[in-house]
């Protein structure tokens, strides 16, 4: 990151290192380097960088992580509220905060 | 790919029709070679023979009407509709052993890998993403296990290609599990860069990515290039707001009178115009120095600079009578505004989570909130003071 950090203690991410194998897909497709593998077997290095994207959940052959995957966007979330929704990522061009 | 993309395309209206129109936005007035554009939403210059049937290539060089495509696109226009036919295509003069490489049916994601890829010999598979990029897409699912195995059956890839290998850039992952995919279709999903101008290097290197090409960072070019669609898109709050507040301006002690609306409501007007600008451009300039990790935190600074500069400008301008009333509540009301308008950038960066914006926001919005009802009080005080 270009020093950029955001909150701290607060993203759901969580790793069973009981159920890992090593095998580094989360490593390989975070887009923030949370996850290291050490003697073969994968480690969180960096929680706090974590964006909850999913990404590495959804690839964990073992099933050995657990995110709650969404997209941190606060129109989003509004809009959720709003409408009674969950929180999609669906800013199109039509949607400002005037409808 | 754009990896700044989370608004500067992330986010299809959800109910957007699933229609893949062949349609590009591009001007029309280019009779034959329009003509092919127009079929699958790009140009395509000639086909490469397969043994299942001849496939569209593209070309590696962007014409003028992609390029104007893309700053429509970076500006909201068409851009929910900016979009590129589903299913294989070639560049250069594949074979059966050249590499497939994935990606989304929103144009600027298909141009930005075409372009970068001059002088490869590559198969490119597009997914039906519904005109989103493939981080958003992968993030709602478009882009996702189901989509890439049909597309890899429909393509009937396996008797077009000898290897059993897909590369789908990195930013698909949310959506695509690697592992369900070889399962269904015998294909090893192989992750790609992040960046598309970083392919060439990892095909060259053996499919192998550096650790620089697997992170995101969201620099000073990827902040900016957000910044023209964010303008469009609150704009209309915004206007709509101005306007308000000129009506409003007219309301005096001695009743309704229209002179006031140019004399208090237009600055109040302009003073709101200048905090959306300040806020919209000015936040995502600054992001990495602004004091604060929440950008609802970061956003308020803009607006305290400028209370700031109107206190400073209303000494210089009127220094006997300044109007500390209507003052005191641009200093509540700029901020708040400043605040919200960086609380909304969270969709657009590339590094906030929904927990911590969620965190954030319970925090922000009953400040936000409190401050606007405090400090539209205070400004309609001062009409009649």
């Amino acid at each position: 990151m270009t020093g950029i950090r955001y909150l701290s203690n607060v993203v759901t991410l969580r790793l069973d290192e009981t159920k890992c194998t090593g095998c580094g897909m989360c490593e390989m497709v975070c887009p923030h380097a949370v996850f290291r593998i050490e003697q073969h077997q994968a480690r969180i290095a960096d929680r706090d960088a974590c964006m909850e994207c999913g990404a590495c959940a959804r690839n964990c052959p073992a099933e050995a992580i657990s995110v709650d995957a969404g997209v941190g966007c606060a129109v989003a979330i509004i809009k959720g509220a709003l409408t009674g929704t969950s929180p999609d990522c669906a800013c199109g061009g039509k949607s400002s905060c005037c409808g | 790919m754009d990896t700044n993309a989370k608004t500067a395309a992330c986010c299809g209206k959800s109910d957007v029709s699933a229609k893949t129109t062949s349609q590009s936005p591009a001007c029309d007035c280019h009779g034959e070679v329009d003509s092919r554009r127009h079929e699958r939403g790009v140009e395509t210059t000639g086909s490469v023979e397969t043994p299942v049937a001849p496939v569209p290539r593209v070309g590696t060089v962007l014409g003028w009407a992609d390029r104007l495509g893309t700053v429509k696109a970076r500006w909201g226009i068409g851009r929910m509709d900016y979009r590129v036919e589903p299913g294989l295509y070639a560049v250069g003069g594949p074979t059966a052993d050249s590499p497939v490489l994935v990606s989304a049916n929103y144009k600027m994601s298909f141009d930005r890998l075409r372009s970068a890829l001059p002088g490869v010999d590559a198969w490119i598979l597009v997914l039906d993403t519904k005109g989103i990029n493939v981080w958003c897409a992968a993030g709602k699912g478009t882009f996702g296990t189901d989509e890439l195995v049909h597309r890899i059956e429909a393509a009937r890839l396996p008797e077009i290609v000898s290897h059993r290998t897909v590369i789908v850039p990195q930013l698909g992952a949310p959506g695509v599990a690697a592992h369900e995919v070889r399962k269904r279709t015998g294909f090893r999903v192989v992750y790609g860069p992040v960046r598309a101008g970083d392919v060439p290097a990892f095909l060259q290197a053996g499919m192998k990515a550096t650790p620089e090409m697997r992170r995101v960072e969201f620099p000073l070019r990827d902040r900016l290039a957000v910044v023209p669609v964010e303008l469009v898109m609150g704009a209309k709050c915004v206007l709509l707001t101005m306007a308000a507040l000129l009506v409003l301006s007219g309301l005096g002690p001695d009743g309704y009178a229209a002179s006031r609306i140019l004399a208090r409501g237009l600055p109040s007007a302009a003073l709101l115009l200048g905090a959306f600008v300040a806020g919209t451009v000015f936040g995502p300039l600054l992001l990495p120095w602004l004091p604060g990790r929440a950008l609802s935190a970061k956003g308020t600074w803009i607006g305290l600079a400028m209370v700031a500069g109107l206190g400073a400008y209303m000494l210089t301008e009127s220094p006997a009578t300044p109007d500390w009333l209507a003052w005191s509540a641009w200093a509540i009301l700029l901020p708040a505004t400043t605040s919200f308008i960086l609380m909304n950038f969270t969709g657009a960066t590339t590094y906030t989570s929904l927990s911590g914006v969620r965190r954030e926001m319970r925090v922000a919005v009953p400040i936000q909130a409190i401050a606007a009802v405090a400090g539209v009080l205070l400004w309609i005080v001062a009409r009649f003071v």
